[in-house]
């Protein structure tokens, strides 16, 4: 870790020198994009097999035909998702090589390991989803549901893993760099840092929350054009209280995301608040534009930033002039999008809290057309949320692509044309979002079968 | 251990090119069967064979990926930032040729079917050509060592590329047929087996001419492979490849699609294998060897241990997969991709009780 430290930002690119690379935003863009349009789906392959196994498994118990035809719908959605979700994750493994050469050809050894597991997950749950959804009425019902448990696993094998290379990213451990060369791998190690748990627990109960608010939505809008049979009740309830449970959960998990970003990225969390010194009982501001090195126009709060870091109102939080300039995020993206994300956050769980406290005096869904009509919005707002969450932990993380040790400007690509790939994957997404929509409007305007 | 883990590429590509180019050569079927009736038939049975596995195969492809840029990541870095642009072609097919795919099963109309059926299958048909370039430029030695080192256009747009570029297409068709026919047998579609028999007959033989056709554009184009193609483990391998084609050849014609299977994937297996003992010890040839190209000793074994702990889940689960789907039990009800759209069987089979939901 010291020879790290020592020789941070001097790794030489494995493929030669450092490129220079004019189109380097637009090379970030097209990653940011890819993966803008990945992790949405990435929320159904944690969440969603648990919940149509869920329904099914309510379907054996019960008997009752509706549990079967929702999860015999679902189904067939999550299939549909992970087929697209494998294309875009393809798309992603093409970007890593395409975009990022230097990046591959220098850290590859280190934390290539991790996606190797996360293939095999991947390839596992291909096999599984494929029997399961062709294999409706083709097994006995209890070996039918057990054929979905591997999915269930490998769902969250899976994005372990590719989390685990994100972690990695933002606290790179498990080499040494000497005389700009890697070397002392220690790939498990790489795989398994510090960093990880934290950001696995958020992205899964990010994933419920995507998941479960989006699935509910379908049907809250149903329900507000006066379908209220069993069948669109039990679609809202089921999605909605895997949501209403994760809601919560996210808040303390956030917070915890928060003080270990303090602890081992402390640009990064300056950068959330734009902290321009280093200040005991830092506030924590509303709103505001970062300009000449403090944010204006904002409302801020006392202290509350040290407490959300160091939990303590008179903690320190160290300030982005600590490092040169050239080390630092770009303060106003990484404040606005941490800022939606904690604002959505929060009004998921307020949207929660009211579901569950009705649910638990009352024993009903609240009456309220608005309680409807927010479910359906909380869906959409969940997803920008998410993106928002992610846009705040790699944006944050710049101007590095390993934090401390390579800058994304030696990673890059030293081909030509990236503006021309660019136009041509904001076209091909376009379509591919067309399609989507077109697809999700087309299986929700058809009905299931019951029986 | 590196040889280990090439070993291991080559059977991941081998697989990706077997199953894989099976699906790729499906959609060339689904391109060339004609207008929305006459392919009908075709078209139905390329869905119904393809749905259930297509995911499975694909993911061969990730698993190439991802060991090529874990054990060799300087090869990876510097064939992806020379070949940009024939693999990002490759990636854009593959959204486009995923998506349509999924997307068909849900088509409503014939109108719509039409559209994400032809992306489907021109996309089917660009994949494996620019797949096959890439090949082609690593063998013939046109990738150096770099960050974008090598010619963006010459590197994929030259005999040799163009050539393994046209047999990814002409094989996958021809395996495809191979096997469409066999599961055509099982549908007990008998003008279907008729069909892709001839398709098989006729793709066989153009991949064995253009293959041995195509020695004369390596010996011009890249001595090196040539001469690699030509001498001990690879000449052996491509004489098997031959001895492969032409038994399935016979196999077909003589309706035995059951084994023509094993023979066709043989084939191709042959190919892949010889390519790779045709340039060995070199990865990237003329200049990187296996050994040179290597990560560190603690990669590569923590990459062992996780491929093989990997495979311990993968195989039977493959295993569980293709016994399913060869007993048929996977099988959907076949039906001509047309007829769905006549106005009385419109939605999905099972709907109609739908009216039953309380």
């Amino acid at each position: 870790m010291l020879a790290l430290l020592a020789a941070a930002g001097d790794v030489g690119g494995a493929l030669g020198d450092t490129p220079n690379q004019p189109d380097l935003l637009e090379a970030r863009q097209m990653q940011a994009l890819s993966f803008a349009i990945h992790i949405p789906l990435v929320c159904f392959g944690i969440a969603f097999p648990a919940m149509v196994m869920f329904m099914e498994g309510l379907w054996l118990r019960t008997g009752d035909p509706v549990y079967k035809a929702l999860a015999k719908r679902w189904s067939k959605v999550m299939l549909v998702f992970f087929a697209v979700g494998v294309v875009t994750g393809t798309i992603l493994s093409f970007e890593f090589g395409l975009l990022w050469p230097e990046f591959m050809a220098t850290f590859g050894g280190v934390f290539g390991l991790a996606f190797g597991l996360e293939g095999f997950s991947f390839f596992i749950e291909a096999i599984f989803i494929t029997i399961y959804v062709y294999g409706w009425d083709r097994f006995p019902p209890r070996t039918h549901l057990l054929l979905g448990v591997p999915i269930v696993i490998t769902g969250m094998t899976g994005s372990l893993f590719v989390i685990g290379v994100n972690a990695w990213m933002n606290h790179p451990v498990g080499f040494s760099v000497v005389n700009g060369q890697v070397t002392d791998i220690e790939p498990w190690k790489a795989i398994f840092n510090d960093n990880l748990w934290h950001e696995i627990v958020h992205m899964y109960l990010a994933g419920y929350l995507v998941a479960g608010f989006l699935v509910a939505g379908v049907y809250a809008r149903a329900w507000l054009k006066g379908k209220r049979d069993r069948y669109h009740r039990i679609g809202l309830i089921v999605p909605l209280t895997v949501a209403a449970l994760a809601a919560p959960a996210q808040l303390i998990v956030g917070d915890w995301a928060a003080r270990t970003v303090a602890e081992n990225q402390p640009t990064k969390l300056a950068a959330f608040e734009g902290l321009n010194e280093t200040e005991k009982g830092a506030e924590f501001t509303i709103g505001g534009v970062y300009t000449d090195g403090e944010l204006q126009y904002g409302i801020a709060i006392p202290k509350l930033l040290s407490v959300l870091a160091d939990h303590d109102p008179e903690g320190s939080v160290q300030g982005l002039n600590a490092v040169p300039a050239d080390d630092r995020p770009p303060v106003n993206v990484v404040h606005w999008s941490f800022q939606i994300m904690v604002a959505i956050g929060t009004g998921l769980a307020a949207l929660a809290a009211w579901y569950l406290v009705v649910w638990w005096r009352r024993r009903r869904l609240p009456d309220s057309p608005w309680f409807l009509r927010a479910v359906v919005a909380a869906g959409p707002l969940a997803v920008v949320a998410l993106i928002s969450g992610w846009v705040t932990t790699e944006v944050g993380r710049q101007p590095w692509v390993v934090y401390e040790v390579m800058r994304t400007s030696q990673a890059v690509t030293d081909a030509d044309g990236l503006e021309i790939a660019y136009v041509v994957l904001v076209v091909v997404y376009l379509l591919l979002g067309a399609a989507v929509v077109w697809l999700l409007r087309r299986l929700t305007a058809t009905k299931e079968t019951v029986g | 251990m590196a040889e280990v883990l090439v070993g291991l590429i080559v059977l991941g590509l081998t697989a990706y090119a077997v199953l894989g180019g099976a699906d790729f050569g499906a959609g060339a079927w689904d391109l060339t069967a004609g207008g929305a009736k006459r392919g009908g038939a075709v078209r139905g049975m390329v869905k119904r064979s393809m749905s259930p596995v297509w995911e499975a195969n694909h993911v061969w492809l990730v698993f190439v990926l991802v060991l090529a840029w874990t054990a060799f990541p300087v090869a990876f870095g510097s064939i992806t930032s020379t070949l940009y642009i024939p693999l990002f072609g490759a990636a854009i097919g593959i959204i486009f040729r995923g998506t349509a795919f999924a997307l068909r099963g849900e088509a409503a109309t014939i109108g719509e079917a039409r559209v994400l059926g032809a992306v489907f299958a021109v996309a089917s048909v660009l994949v494996p050509f620019f797949m096959g370039t890439v090949l082609g430029a690593i063998a013939s030695g046109r990738v150096p060592v770099g960050n974008a080192a090598g010619a963006p256009w010459s590197s994929w747009l030259n005999s040799t590329s163009l050539l393994t570029g046209a047999l990814g297409v002409v094989t996958g068709a021809y395996l495809s047929a191979v096997f469409l026919a066999g599961d055509s047998e099982r549908a007990e579609q008998p003008a279907l087996v008729r069909a892709f028999r001839a398709r098989a007959l006729g793709a066989g033989a153009v991949t064995g001419a253009l293959a041995i056709g195509g020695l004369a554009v390596v010996h011009a184009d890249a001595p090196r492979l040539y001469d690699g193609l030509t001498s001990g483990g690879g000449l052996a391998m491509v004489i098997a490849s031959g001895v492969a084609g032409a038994a399935t050849l016979t196999l077909v014609w003589t309706e035995r699609y059951g084994a023509a299977r094993a023979t066709a994937a043989a084939a191709v297996a042959c190919v892949t294998v010889g390519w790779a003992l045709a340039q060995d010890p070199y990865l990237l040839p003329p200049g990187l060897t296996v050994s040179e190209a290597a990560a560190p000793d603690a990669t590569l074994t923590a990459l062992l241990i996780s491929v093989a702990a990997g495979m311990v889940f993968v195989v039977p689960s493959l295993w569980f997969l293709y016994r399913l789907v060869l007993q048929g039990r996977l099988d959907q009800s076949y039906e001509p991709l047309d007829q769905r759209f006549q106005p009385l069987r419109a939605g999905d089979s099972d709907s109609d009780s739908e009216r039953r939901a309380p």
